[in-house]
């Protein structure tokens, strides 16, 4: 099984648009292309191999991203000493 | 099952509920119930065989379209039904079920599908009438799963809901082309549409005290609106559409009752549905058989796409070990004759 990630246009990333079957990379490339860019929704394709993908694990989501809560000063919005200087 | 088991077992309940109760989405690698996983791979998997089998009765007239142009556009939308049987495999797949045994299961008969499918495609006003009628329906039907709970089912069916609503045009180009035509055409088209009215409002299902899986969905948040609901929407919308292309729907009760606020209509005939459903339909046996046939006359194309795979493979891998092989030993000769240069320079001194 393949993943299939296609870039709608230059400039943009690629975004994944779902999974297919295939026997081998060459396959894997020309039916993501059928299946998923019948209205011309991308300019460029990557398929990966599904089992090359790692996954970071949904259950240990506190432990493993460090909690935001109490960390506002990584925004600008923290920031009020310097409102209405210019360019700041 | 340890105390610790349990435990785990109703946090992670809890969480699912919690996900559930803020209307928001379960991911493939979630806890999740293992009813709740069971009825979407019955669901997800259902849908998928319906898209598949769906080809089949306008395949029938790809070859018989009236002009290019037509056949074309038929062409197109067959292929983005087979498409959507393939995202919703997809779907269906991260829940643990694989491609094979959903393909297994279709042409055994031990999968269901739309009973719409069962129905035959005699004339070409057929087509108008499946675009309008049953993707209409399915439209109906299937803006709302765009909600589903589910992550991967509702993503695709955001990408099928926007593909068709080109479906639905083109069936009701049909039909218009056909009713601005000869006399011997809008009969055609007439009677296309008085043999799929009736079977595309089957398509929302029986009324939900009849339909056992219904309550359960509606508290997963995979199904939010009732058949009955469904279907009421549906008609309010097939009305102005018949009236445009000069139709008349075939339901002589068919009226706006302004007091309830619904459509009344004339009592549908139940017992056609359960007997396609069981598989006595005009067109069952027909459609497992041609895509068991697919199935089976493909089966070489598998077989010779994965062999030439496996042998490119062996053969990249044998030239990159055979290239190792031969940087390794020019580097042993170059290695041997900085020795001998060595060597010789020792024995000049």
């Amino acid at each position: 099984m393949w993943e299939v990630f296609v870039r709608a246009g230059r400039g943009l990333s690629h975004v994944h648009a779902g999974s297919l079957h295939a026997p081998d990379a060459e396959f894997a490339l020309r039916n993501a292309r059928d299946l998923y860019t019948r209205r011309g929704e991308g300019t460029s394709i990557w398929v990966v191999p599904a089992d090359a993908i790692t996954t970071s694990d949904p259950g240990s989501k506190g432990a493993f991203f460090e909690s935001p809560a109490g960390k506002n000063y990584r925004h600008a919005s923290y920031y009020t000493a310097s409102e209405g200087v210019p360019h700041l | 099952m340890t105390t610790e088991m349990l435990i785990d077992e109703a946090d992670a309940q809890a969480a699912f509920d919690a996900i559930i109760e803020a209307d928001s989405r379960i991911e493939p690698r979630d806890w999740m119930p293992a009813a709740y996983r069971k009825t979407l791979i019955r669901q997800i998997s259902q849908h998928a065989h319906s898209e598949i089998i769906g080809m089949q009765p306008e395949g029938n007239w790809i070859t018989r379209a009236p002009s290019l142009k037509r056949k074309a556009i038929l062409m197109a939308k067959v292929q983005d039904e087979a498409g959507h049987g393939l995202y919703l495999y997809s779907a269906a797949q991260t829940l643990g079920i694989t491609r094979d045994e959903m393909t297994e299961q279709l042409i055994e008969g031990r999968a269901r599908y739309s009973s719409i499918f069962n129905y035959p495609t005699p004339t070409w006003a057929d087509m108008g009438a499946i675009g309008w009628l049953v993707d209409g329906a399915a439209i109906c039907n299937q803006v709302p799963l765009c909600r589903a709970s589910y992550g991967p089912y509702g993503r695709a069916m955001v990408r099928i809901c926007k593909e068709e609503s080109f479906h639905q045009r083109q069936g009701f180009e049909i039909l218009l082309t056909l009713m601005q035509g000869s006399p011997a055409q809008r009969e055609m088209a007439q009677d296309a549409v008085d043999r799929w009215y009736w079977p595309s409002l089957m398509m929302f299902g029986p009324p939900d005290d009849e339909s056992p899986n219904s309550a359960q969905s509606m508290a997963w948040n995979i199904k939010r609106f009732s058949n009955d609901d469904l279907r009421q929407r549906f008609i309010g919308m097939l009305v102005p559409q018949a009236e445009v292309l000069g139709v008349t729907l075939p339901d002589p009760e068919l009226r706006w009752d302004a007091a309830a606020q619904r459509w009344h209509t004339s009592e549908i005939d139940w017992t056609e549905f359960h007997e396609v459903l069981a598989g006595r339909g005009p067109m069952n046996v027909e459609r497992i058989r041609n895509r068991r046939n697919a199935h089976e006359d493909g089966a070489w194309v598998r077989e010779a796409a994965t062999e030439y795979a496996r042998k490119q493979a062996e053969r990249e891998a044998a030239w990159s070990l055979s290239s190792e092989t031969r940087s390794l030993s020019s580097e042993t000769r170059s290695l041997s004759s900085e020795t001998r240069s060595l060597s010789l320079s020792k024995g000049a001194a």
